[in-house]
């Protein structure tokens, strides 16, 4: 093991020195494909070693007994879709097309020729983004009621407004971002064909914007389904539990992991189509982007 | 409205008027003083080095920028009354600038159309006659269903020349149309040009291209510095300057190598 590393360093202090061409050329051309061959053969080596000591090592009886028992899996059907998983879409949504709301504003609101609007959502920008989820959660379920008595709201608002806050700051500066991006030549000719400075960004700018902003908002999306999980801090009724929340209240119930890999594999579900989208969306739009410039 | 269709006095009152212009970018003065008249039909080319302030001019005119002092009348309508609606006044002054400018998501048709159905509530099948009808014009039809990335600079360059005339302008503003084209693509573009002019448009062209400006210009204006150092007719600036400042200026451009 320790032969091919050295070689390996003896190949990595030729390549700063090309003062010495006559040593250093043959030698390369011997050994580029052979080294690679080597590394690759490190790799796979220490993988099979990592693989064979863990399962050596594991007590695999204990472990399945923990987090694998299939009747605990199958007895959480069809709850775990039809209410955990549903909630946690529709809260996710909720607090998603909130928090797009608010931050198409900010984003014009940071791009206005007003300066307190600029400084406005600056400040809120800069507020949220700062502030971590779990916190707006606590503030806007037990610090808010707590504060003002009458402030009461339902837990579904509670938890769409939480989510917009937290999500909002973010995308408005990449909405604000995919704004710029887009020329300024593409306005000055939308208003000299007489469109209103409105009209020239909703219908020239922000559709043009959207290819830069659409794959960020789309991981934002993803961000935004796993901080959904902060909803089971609120408490709720059984039907209103999502993926988190039905997860601990099983493992309380059956003493037991399994719920834990049910409502992972939940979230994956989610996730995994959604961050293929944002790769499908990045590579059709960067290179259409590429193509007209 | 009513000027528009007074023909005897259309000859005398110029379509564009500009008196006293003035614009100042903070303390940097890029216009100090200039007075413009643009007769309907007629074509004035705008010459003059770079940072001059041609753009500037011209784009004050439909006030992309906004004017410092000074007033620019644009067929009776006060281009620097605040109460105007400017964006109606836009409607009349098409504007085609070096960059072409086509909406990048949109299609060629989409790109002609858009304004027509937003702006001035043509209805859909109007809007596609008459895109369909300019782009014949500057010679692009079969790429109506294209997408302006897939053109060439030329090619978008007479669309973007169509999408401004699809507006039924009764003035066309250019920004060295042909500026950022390669050479061999320049042609066709000033053709299109040519054949506007000749067909009556009333026409402002800021240009570098001296040929077409003493073959198409009725009248060529010479910038430099934030004024109007010489005017007259195109044969009489480009042929005979009276200025010095405009003969070093033609010297360069025409005959550039010859003065070290
Ligand atoms: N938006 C702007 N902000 C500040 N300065 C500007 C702006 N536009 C033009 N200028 C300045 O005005 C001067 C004239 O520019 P321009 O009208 O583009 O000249 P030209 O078109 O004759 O080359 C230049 O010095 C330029 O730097
Ligand atoms: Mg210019």
């Amino acid at each position: 093991m320790s032969t091919p590393r050295t070689t390996n360093d003896g190949g990595g202090t030729d390549r700063p020195s090309p003062s010495s061409p006559p040593a250093a050329t043959p030698k390369a051309k011997m050994s580029r494909r052979q080294k690679a061959k080597i590394s690759r053969g490190i790799q796979y080596g220490l993988l099979v070693v990592i693989a064979v000591v863990v399962a050596f090592m594991a007590d695999w009886s204990t472990l399945i007994d923990t987090f694998g028992r299939v009747d605990i899996a199958v007895g959480m059907f069809p709850d775990v879709v039809t209410q955990a998983l549903k909630n946690t879409v529709v809260f996710t949504l909720l607090g998603f097309v909130l928090g797009l709301a608010i931050a198409i504003v900010l984003a014009l609101m940071r791009l206005s020729s007003v300066g307190v609007y600029r400084w406005l959502a600056f400040i809120y920008i800069e507020f949220f983004r700062g502030l971590p989820a779990l916190v707006v959660f606590l503030v806007m379920g037990f610090g808010l009621p707590l504060a003002f008595p009458g402030f009461q709201l339902p837990r579904l608002y509670i938890i769409m407004v939480a989510l917009a806050l937290v999500s909002s700051a973010y995308m408005a500066e990449t909405i604000r971002a995919g704004i710029q991006a887009v020329p300024k030549g593409q306005v000055e000719a939308a208003r000299s064909l007489g469109m209103s400075s409105s009209r020239a960004m909703f219908t020239i700018v922000l559709p043009q914007a959207m290819r830069i902003i659409l794959p960020p908002l789309t991981n934002e999306l993803i961000l935004l389904t796993k901080d959904s999980s902060l909803a089971y801090i609120l408490g709720s009724s059984v039907d209103g539990r999502e993926l988190t929340a039905l997860a601990r209240a099983e493992i309380v119930n059956t003493a037991n992991l399994t719920p834990f890999i049910v409502v992972a594999l939940c979230y994956l579900i989610i996730t995994i189509p959604l961050s293929y989208l944002s790769r499908v969306l990045e590579r059709k739009y960067g290179s259409a982007e590429s193509g007209v410039k | 409205m009513t000027d528009t269709t007074a023909a005897p006095d259309a000859a005398e009152t110029p379509l564009i008027s500009i008196r006293n212009l003035q614009k100042s970018f903070g303390s940097n003065q890029v216009l100090t003083d200039i007075n413009l008249e643009v007769r309907k039909g007629e074509v004035v080319c705008v010459i003059g080095p770079s940072g001059s302030g041609k753009s500037t001019m011209l784009r004050c005119i439909n006030v992309l920028e906004t004017p410092s002092g000074g007033s620019i009348v644009v067929d009776g309508m006060d281009m620097t009354d605040l109460d105007l609606d400017i964006d109606a006044a836009r409607t009349r002054i098409g504007m085609v600038f070096q960059s072409f400018n086509l909406f990048g998501h949109l299609t060629v048709r989409e790109n002609l159309t858009v304004a027509q159905v937003k702006v001035l509530g043509r209805s859909k099948e109007e809007a596609n006659r008459t895109a369909e009808a300019n782009l014949a014009k500057v010679g692009l039809s079969e790429k109506i269903d294209a997408k302006p990335g897939s053109l060439s600079g030329g090619q978008q360059q007479r669309v973007a020349i169509a999408r401004a005339l699809s507006m039924d302008p009764d003035v066309m503003l250019f920004d060295e149309p042909t500026s950022a084209l390669d050479p061999e693509t320049v042609g066709d573009v000033l053709l299109v040009m040519r054949s506007l002019a000749e067909a009556g448009m009333t026409m402002v062209v800021v240009t570098h291209e001296m040929e077409f400006a003493r073959q198409v210009a009725d009248r060529v204006v010479f910038m430099d510095g934030g004024v109007v150092v010489e005017e007259g007719p195109a044969k009489e600036v480009i042929g005979s300057p009276k200025e010095e400042r405009t003969q070093n200026f033609l010297a360069r451009v025409l005959h550039p190598g010859q003065l070290g």
